[in-house]
């Protein structure tokens, strides 16, 4: 494990085709920081699903942007920050409804949001909606203070 | 470089689409396209095998919730069978079981529509 922070950073276009390449980006840290192969599942389809939601719902075929992907690594945890300057959203709203709700009305709108979620240790919403909007997710090292095992059935 | 392929077979009444590579929301208006072809034929028993499929996110989940109203008003039905671990992981952790038929045989699926 390493001992001093280290930052890595990818900015690149607001485009599905670009989601292949973000997920290599990612998953190529989370494996070279030491995760499992279960957890590198895992942080890859959550950042899938925040850029997807990035390229589908802040920018606009009219006003594509770029997406900032920054990885911050410390001796506990991976912490990803995904940036974009796209038109924001209200995050109170978002975060009301669970994915029964999303089922329900056959919806899959919230459901990358409901995935991210379920997939990391924290997530958190910043958008000042025409400025700036930041997705937040961490993964620790640890889980319930010790390390992680590379079990294919781990949860 | 990651590619998704869709072909589709004929069993009788059943339509079977092979998902292939990876499952994204680059990918998915492909295999949207694929089903919407057999809904505009008037298929609407459709076995979708997960055989080769190693990735799919909520994008990909979303194709079947987009038409899965539609075909079962027209008393037909997707399922999906023969996914592997990593796979349905992604479809319990969004509580798909309950909502769609998921066997581990493609031969399973088929033989539920036979017998209707």
């Amino acid at each position: 494990m390493i001992s001093n922070n280290i930052r890595y950073q990818l900015k690149i276009p607001g485009e599905t085709d670009n989601l292949e390449i973000i997920r290599q980006f990612v998953s190529s840290i989370a494996e070279k920081v030491g995760f499992t192969a279960d957890d590198i599942n895992k942080i890859e389809l959550a950042v899938d699903e925040a850029c997807a939601n990035v390229i589908k719902h802040a920018y606009t075929k009219e006003s594509k942007g770029l997406i900032d992907i920054a990885i911050e690594i410390d001796y506990k945890k991976l912490v990803i920050f995904i940036t974009d300057h796209g038109k924001g959203f209200d995050v109170h709203q978002i975060l009301q409804k669970d994915v029964k709700e999303y089922l329900a009305e056959l919806r899959v709108g919230g459901l990358g949001i409901y995935l991210m979620k379920a997939l990391m240790d924290e997530v958190e919403f910043d958008s000042q909606p025409g400025v700036k909007t930041q997705v937040k997710m961490v993964k620790y090292f640890l889980k319930n203070g010790k390390l992680k095992t590379n079990s294919a059935n781990e949860s | 470089m990651e590619s998704f392929e869709v072909t589709r077979r004929q069993d009788g009444n059943v339509a079977i689409l092979d998902i292939k590579g990876y499952l994204d929301a680059h990918t998915a208006p492909r295999l949207e396209k694929e089903i919407q072809s057999l809904v505009d034929e008037n298929r609407y028993n459709i076995v979708v095998n997960f055989k080769d499929l190693v990735y799919i996110s909520s994008a990909g989940l979303g194709v079947f919730m987009g038409f899965i109203e539609n075909i079962r008003a027209n008393h037909g039905d997707i399922k999906l069978t023969n996914m592997s671990p990593k796979i349905y992981r992604v479809f319990d952790l969004l509580g798909f079981p309950t909502l769609y038929d998921i066997f581990d045989d493609e031969q399973q699926a088929i033989k539920k529509f036979k017998v209707r």
